[in-house]
């Protein structure tokens, strides 16, 4: 039998991996817009939020280095299975067209890759915007914490940003509507009735959730405020 | 009456695996509706050795979509644009007078090409080597029944036995994975009582073999199933998937 890493190195293991990955980077986003939203909320939400988040001390670097490794081990594996393609066929072809029917060769299936580091470009900057943006302070019950719902009104009053924020996340639609279908089948599900169900249920998903983070800066943007 | 057509062909010419190769253009003035493609491959051939010139090497057999030698990619679809129709067996009255056609072999770089567009497929004859076999009992032969098998399990081997190894799947897919051969070779043999004693060994060598032999890696396009002139489902990938995962886990 093949040793764990050997495994995890196979054509299969890779492609498992990816599913993991991307499910377990899914859920984080379902819980991100969660919290996010609580900005509509009353007054204090925001901040009480993202004071309890930061409030977790050493759990919380635990939780941040675990969502690194899956954003990394994701990322990775998805630059290194683009990689073997161009080593798999290094002369295209002339003309290349796909079939249809039970294909999946969509705008999105073939764009993971740019759509892919899109996402992970943005990720840094959002990082660097946010996490380590300026730091305002408020008082909410004698506790003082970091006031992050300032922060975001003002930089999301600024056109440029918001409006790069929309696109990137339109992108990330693109993203998940092959890949939250694409993970269950590279963990075994068949191509059949369930398939196609999850396939619907992928592209639901993808514009629910992504319409939700929109919802953020496209309302501070017109509004003004929160 | 059978329509006559004109036809402009563009096909590949490649002197050998190290050949940089190119396009050559000809332009067939009376192809008949009737024809199948590889006959019309056939009078192209009878028209350049009659004008001293060097005939196009495809690779045939029976002629009956069932060897799977054919492996043309036509204007960019593996076995052109009919579904689960090997080129062999696709017709001229697909196209119309005065069509375009593009003639490419498969292209990776696992299947090498010999001559033009014919391609060694070796690499999967490997693949085969590796852990495509069962391990039967010689000697004077068994009761043929003895061994009962589900009938919804014998016809589900049956769907992945009918690949016929013609590569369609790694020429259409984007990363030139051969994951529908491989997976459709493990599940036909998988899904089958006579394949339960190598099971773990046959589907860890084989994922392994395919990756030794440099095809790319599955990606979920889907576009294999569409061109299986056997119409072979990506299911097979997902068996082969579960297989893989149930022999590093069971450790055996």
């Amino acid at each position: 039998m093949p040793s764990f890493t050997k495994a995890l190195n196979s054509q299969v293991g890779r492609k498992i991996m990816t599913g993991i990955t991307g499910i377990g980077l899914m859920l984080f986003l379902v819980g991100h817009l969660v919290g996010n939203l609580s900005i509509f909320g009353e007054e204090n939400a925001f901040n009480l939020y993202t004071h309890t988040l930061e409030s977790l001390g050493p759990l919380l670097y635990v939780i941040e280095a675990a969502l690194a490794f899956f954003f990394l081990y994701h990322a990775i594996l998805g630059i290194s299975i683009w990689r073997q393609r161009k080593k798999a066929r290094p002369e295209g072809y002339n003309t290349y067209k796909t079939k249809g029917g039970p294909s999946h060769q969509t705008l999105a299936s073939k764009s993971m890759i740019i759509s892919g580091a899109i996402i992970l470009i943005f990720l840094v900057l959002h990082i660097w915007h946010f996490k380590f943006g300026p730091t305002y302070m408020t008082t909410i019950d004698g506790t003082q914490m970091r006031d992050l719902k300032k922060l975001v009104i003002e930089e999301f009053n600024k056109p440029l940003v918001s409006l790069s924020y929309i696109a990137v996340l339109a992108i990330t639609i693109l993203h998940l509507s092959h890949g939250a279908w694409s993970a269950f089948t590279s963990l075994g599900m068949k191509h059949g009735e369930t398939s196609k169900k999850v396939q619907v249920g992928a592209y639901i998903f993808a514009i629910v959730l992504m319409l939700g983070f929109i919802s953020i800066p496209l309302y501070i943007l017109v509004s003004g405020s929160v | 009456m059978s329509k006559e057509m004109t036809i402009h062909l563009k096909y590949w010419k490649q002197n050998g695996p190290n050949d940089r190769g190119h396009f050559e253009e000809y332009t067939l003035d009376s192809v008949n509706e009737h024809m199948s493609f590889l006959e019309m491959l056939d009078v192209l051939n009878e028209e350049l050795i009659l004008a001293d010139k060097e005939p196009v090497e495809f690779d045939y057999d029976c002629r009956e979509g069932i060897c799977g030698s054919c492996n043309l990619v036509i204007n960019g679809q593996a076995h052109g644009p009919k579904e689960r129709v090997a080129a062999c067996q696709l017709h001229m009255r697909n196209y119309k007078d005065g069509d375009h056609i593009t003639i490419e072999p498969p292209r990776a770089a696992s299947f090498p090409v010999i001559k033009d567009l014919v391609v060694d497929r070796s690499a999967f004859d490997r693949i085969i080597e590796a852990g495509g076999y069962v391990s039967i009992k010689t000697g004077s032969a068994t009761e043929a029944n003895s061994i009962l098998i589900q009938k919804e399990k014998a016809d589900e081997a049956f769907d992945y036995a009918t690949c016929i190894g013609c590569g369609a799947c790694v020429a259409a897919c984007p990363n030139a994975s051969a994951s529908l051969f491989t997976g459709a070779k493990i599940a036909h043999l998988n899904k089958l009582p006579q394949g339960e004693i190598e099971r773990s060994n046959r589907v860890v060598a084989m994922v392994d073999q395919m990756k030794e032999e440099g095809f790319g890696d599955c990606s979920n396009f889907a576009e294999c199933e569409a061109v299986c002139p056997v119409g072979i489902s990506i299911s097979a990938i997902a068996e082969m998937r579960k297989d893989y995962m149930k022999a590093v886990m069971s450790g055996d």
